[in-house]
């Protein structure tokens, strides 16, 4: 039985390991390679959870759908929709300079908690959106958690195939160019603000498909899910611990931060009561104390930025 | 080629560029010289499309192309290089050549997917152009270095490589020659009148090495103040006793 329940713990911090992931290569896309400073994740990752929830669940009295179609047409959705969102998003606030980007993004992704919250006929509000159809369900209970963590890191491994890909490309040179510099990037020709939406919405459409992966995992979603402290900032604090700039960093940093966030919350509900609620808060410490010593000691991350040149120059380089 | 018609730039108060007109004849080597805050930068950055002028026009192969953004610019034929180094700090020199030329299908978010033979194939050609381009400005060795790693005289020439990357028509060189050690000097001088004589670039250049200035530059402009002080061949110039005070100075007075 405490064997079982180790191994159910594991699968559990696996999956979301593997969402998490999703959500810090979307944000190393943004940030990572465009130099976006995106605070907003949570807002995405919210549309994108409940846009596949709706598209998914069974029709409802009282509000939008739902559909009852496929999962993968809800996910499919998901991203389509938090691309469509982070579009005007995009098009107003990539004018702003990163700071003031990241004010901006705080904001937007805060009024779409809001709207979630408070508009019932699309998200039934604060109560939530119950009976999301988990695939593979109908298999037991074990077996469908190991199912649900093949199908989550199958998505994983196709979106690191996919961004990796893209940056190795010179798509990916181009926009690490424009971050590195945006004068020059524009004196060499590059439509910078074309290209700067672009990374905005690919990272959002893999923001989306995580908070799609994440609703139908746990068969609802809520507006509580959509905590910045959680949905966003532990997000940010991934990426900058792993290596913002390495896709695999980025992926690594998902794994250890959430072991940490995770294991120190069982360390915390071991503590007698009156302690427990109090000493959840120094989990929050803890992660910001880490991005501290991660910033003052490592500030490149586990995983600093590859030179991405030298794979194919290895060769190249050979008859020169 | 480009005609600049009462250009004026004011910075909330500071007028760096007061009504500047001048012409430049295509494949002519036009040199811009005078004083420090003379506005020369600033003129590059209003001719380029960093900057919108305050008012005035510009004309560049016949066409108005005052309210163009840069990268619209660099389309159209007008490359420049910066006075302190815009290198992409975390490319590789090489690939902050590569990155230079318009219109790479790679570019495009769907292509590395759709067409990728045709991205690999177009990759090998810029590769091989970076590869020379280097070669040329003997910065071979530093090829996989990232180019925030390189001294300042390296970054300075890895500038004028961009400009090497794409054909361009105009180039504007914002002090291509400070921080150059002098034989490599004589070898970027070769190398401009080469550019402009085979390929027939034009180029406006700013540089306060007079050595330079009289032997690629005819016409030479000198500006003062954020105007056009005088222009005409390098002696016209350099013996004008307006620009002896305003620029020369003593140095060049007590040789004459």
């Amino acid at each position: 039985m405490e064997f079982l329940g180790l191994v159910n713990y594991a699968l559990f911090m696996a999956i979301f390991i593997a969402i998490y992931a999703l959500l810090a290569l979307g944000l190393n896309i943004q940030w990572g390679f465009a130099g976006l400073f995106n605070a907003g994740i949570a807002g995405f990752f919210a549309v994108g959870a409940y846009t596949s929830a709706i598209l998914t669940t069974e029709a409802v009295d009282g509000r939008i759908g739902g559909f009852d179609l496929h999962f993968v047409i809800g996910w499919i959705g998901a991203m389509i929709a938090a691309a469509l969102v982070a579009w005007p998003i995009g098009k107003i606030c990539l004018r702003f300079r990163s700071d003031y980007l990241a004010i901006a993004s705080i904001g937007i992704a805060e009024i779409i908690r809001l709207v979630i919250k408070s508009e019932p006929a699309l998200t039934n509000g604060a109560r939530g959106i119950p009976g999301i159809p988990r695939p593979m369900s109908d298999i037991g209970y074990m077996e469908s958690q190991v199912a649900y963590l093949i199908i989550v890191l199958a998505v994983l491994i196709a979106a690191y195939v996919l961004v990796e890909r893209q940056f190795n490309a010179p798509w990916g040179r181009m926009m690490r160019a424009i971050r590195d510099n945006e004068d020059a990037a524009k004196a060499m020709g590059k439509d910078v603000e074309f290209r700067r939406l672009e990374a905005f919405i690919f990272g959002a459409a893999l923001m989306g498909l995580g908070g799609a992966l994440f609703a139908h995992f746990n068969r609802s979603i809520t507006p509580e899910a959509i905590d910045p402290m959680v949905a966003t900032f532990l997000v940010w604090i991934m990426l900058i611990l792993g290596g913002s700039g390495n896709n695999r960093g980025a992926i690594l940093g998902a794994a250890v931060v959430w072991i940490i966030w995770s294991v120190s919350e069982i360390a915390t509900d071991r503590l007698p009561h009156e302690y427990a609620i109090q000493a959840k808060y120094i989990r929050l410490f803890l992660i910001g104390l880490m991005l501290q010593l991660v910033l003052r000691f490592r500030p490149e991350g586990l995983l600093p930025e590859p030179l991405r040149g030298d794979q194919r120059s290895a060769k190249g380089g050979a008859d020169h | 080629m480009l005609e600049l018609d009462q250009l004026v730039m004011d910075f909330s108060g500071f007028r760096a560029v007061n009504g500047c007109s001048f012409r430049v004849e295509e494949g002519s080597i036009t040199g811009l010289i005078g004083p420090n805050g003379a506005g020369k930068t600033t003129l590059f950055n209003l001719i380029a499309g960093a900057l919108q002028p305050t008012s005035g026009t510009i004309r560049f192969l016949g066409e108005d192309v005052t309210p163009l953004a840069s990268h619209e610019l660099f389309h159209k034929g007008l490359v420049r290089t910066f006075q302190i180094p815009h290198e992409f700090h975390k490319l590789t020199a090489l690939e902050n050549l590569m990155m230079v030329p318009p219109s790479q299908p790679g570019e495009s978010l769907f292509s590395n997917w759709l067409s990728w033979g045709k991205v690999k194939s177009t990759e090998a050609l810029v590769e091989k152009r970076a590869y020379e381009t280097l070669e040329f400005l003997e910065l071979s060795h530093i090829a996989h270095e990232r180019a925030g790693n390189l001294s300042g005289g390296q970054k300075k020439l890895l500038e004028l490589g961009r400009t090497m990357m794409t054909d361009a028509k105009l180039v504007l060189l914002d002090e291509p020659a400070a921080g150059v050690n002098r034989t490599l000097l004589r070898k970027l001088e070769s190398k401009i009148e080469l550019l402009n004589k085979e390929r027939g670039y034009t180029f406006i250049l700013i540089e306060h090495d007079m050595e330079m200035i009289e032997k690629l530059c005819d016409p030479v402009v000198c500006m003062a103040e954020g105007k056009v002080l005088i222009e005409g061949d390098f002696q016209t110039v350099r013996s004008n006793p307006q620009v002896l005070e305003a620029y020369l100075g003593e140095t060049t007075g007590d040789a004459a």
